[in-house]
């Protein structure tokens, strides 16, 4: 199986392919839409600023290549975020693939939301059921809305898309790849999908 | 709901783990990695790796700690010990850290948190802070404790905020190695005052000194090491704890 991450300016890229060699799999961190387009799965992870990346995808037209991408694809925290139609972020206008627009976090409660939260009301071929009520790792400080694609919810501030699918698309706001056990089953299965 | 945080702390010297009260009597207590995975199993929900090393040789060491810790921890960890300017922030985040944290540096240079947050964002940026309260006021001490400044302790908590901490780790030093509980007055006032979260750091010594931390002291994590180091508090035992007296944890 061929699993190729988006390689883009943003961080925390390489947690993900350590996090995939610990499930025994070796990826390809790669921008070559070639490579992308023949991979079996292609993971879109990545934590900085939405409308910075997004110009970054848009010179590189990685962003129509991800819209237009049949196997399945994940996207992680702002990878989420953009691949939602929008984010208040920088004002970004972003893949579209969900459709929504991302919010920042009203300052009710610390912002950014940081560290581990419960997932709940679990849907979708994503995340396993029994996982309901069990805890990943946020870090963020904008949300995608609850919407008919959400698979999972958390709560922080207000109830937020922990996870959306749509299609072959996958998206988790959490990091699978630093959530300890329960973030190891959510990425073997998505590499099972 | 979000989880109050338990957090394990691990001095690194020459690639060891170690423990001492001085720096005459350090004693190694385990490699950092099996430490790290061992705890990450445990239940810790984050960990910090403080580089107390002063050799060239030891920092390029510690790099690679790094890039190791990364391949074989499944939580998140912050480093430091050793930055001081920009460029020595790179090199571990590259090696896979997930946050750095600063203290010293931070204080003769307040503009280092500035250009690390906006380097690579807020939650990159740790601030600690060691604080010692005496006559009736708290005073930031810098170079591991030993020097005093003239810096007060919340107003440099709020500075430091403003320059894009995206949280505090705050240690009292009148409480460090005492095993008397966490300054929670101070840790409150800290956790008030900002809207970024803040670690309690010094003076672990029972379990109930996690609940008072969470409860009094406003924490939204609790750092600690001997008393897991010396596997006195399991981390297991600790969270069951915390969850019997409705600390929500994970």
């Amino acid at each position: 199986m061929k699993v190729a991450i988006v390689k883009y300016n943003a961080g925390n890229i390489r947690s993900v392919d350590f996090a995939l060699k610990r499930l025994g799999v070796e990826a390809s961190i790669t921008d070559n839409h070639e490579e992308l387009s023949a991979a079996d799965k292609v993971i879109f992870p990545g934590v900085g600023e939405a409308s910075t990346t997004m110009k970054y995808l848009k010179e590189r037209e990685l962003d129509s290549l991800l819209r237009g991408l049949h196997q399945p694809v994940l996207g992680i925290c702002l990878g989420l975020q953009l691949m939602c139609a929008a984010s208040e972020e920088g004002e970004a206008e972003c893949i579209g693939i969900f459709d929504l627009t991302v919010k920042k976090f009203e300052p009710r409660q610390k912002v950014p939301h940081m560290g581990w939260n419960s997932l709940s009301g679990i849907q979708g071929k994503l995340i396993p059921r029994e996982l309901e009520g069990r805890y990943t790792y946020f870090v963020h400080s904008y949300y995608a809305p609850i919407c008919d694609q959400t698979t999972a919810v958390a709560d922080y501030i207000n109830p937020f898309s922990a996870a959306l699918e749509r299609d072959n698309f996958y998206a988790t706001q959490f990091h699978p790849e630093k959530s300890g056990s329960v973030g190891e089953r959510i990425l073997k299965s998505f590499l099972e999908l | 709901m979000l989880a109050k945080r338990i957090i394990p702390c691990l001095d690194i010297r020459n690639g060891q783990t170690v423990k001492g009260i001085n720096f005459l009597d350090i004693r190694e207590v385990g490699d950092p990695v099996e430490m790290g995975a061992e705890y990450a199993s445990a239940g810790a929900d984050e960990l910090v790796y403080l580089d107390i090393t002063a050799t060239h040789e030891g920092r390029n060491l510690f790099a690679d700690l790094v890039r190791r810790i990364a391949r074989n921890v499944n939580i998140p960890f912050t480093v430091g010990g050793g930055i001081k300017e920009l460029k020595d922030v790179e090199p571990l985040l590259s090696a896979g850290a997930d946050k750095v944290t600063i203290n010293s540096a931070a204080v003769k240079d307040p503009e280092l948190i500035s250009r690390i947050a906006s380097s690579y964002g807020s939650q990159f940026v740790v601030v600690a802070i060691d604080a010692k309260f005496e006559s009736g006021e708290w005073y930031v001490y810098v170079n591991g404790g030993r020097i005093k400044t003239d810096k007060k302790l919340f107003d440099w908590a709020r500075e430091a905020e403003k320059r894009g901490a995206g949280e505090i780790l705050f240690t009292s030093m009148n409480h460090d190695g005492t095993r008397k509980g966490y300054a929670n007055e101070a840790t409150a006032r800290i956790s008030r005052d900002l809207g970024i979260p803040v670690i309690a750091s010094g003076g672990a010594g029972k379990m109930m000194h996690f609940v008072d931390a969470f409860s009094e002291g406003e924490a939204d994590a609790a750092l600690a090491a001997s008393i897991f180091h010396f596997r006195e508090i399991g981390i297991r035992d600790l969270k069951n704890h915390l969850k019997e007296h409705n600390i929500p944890i994970r």
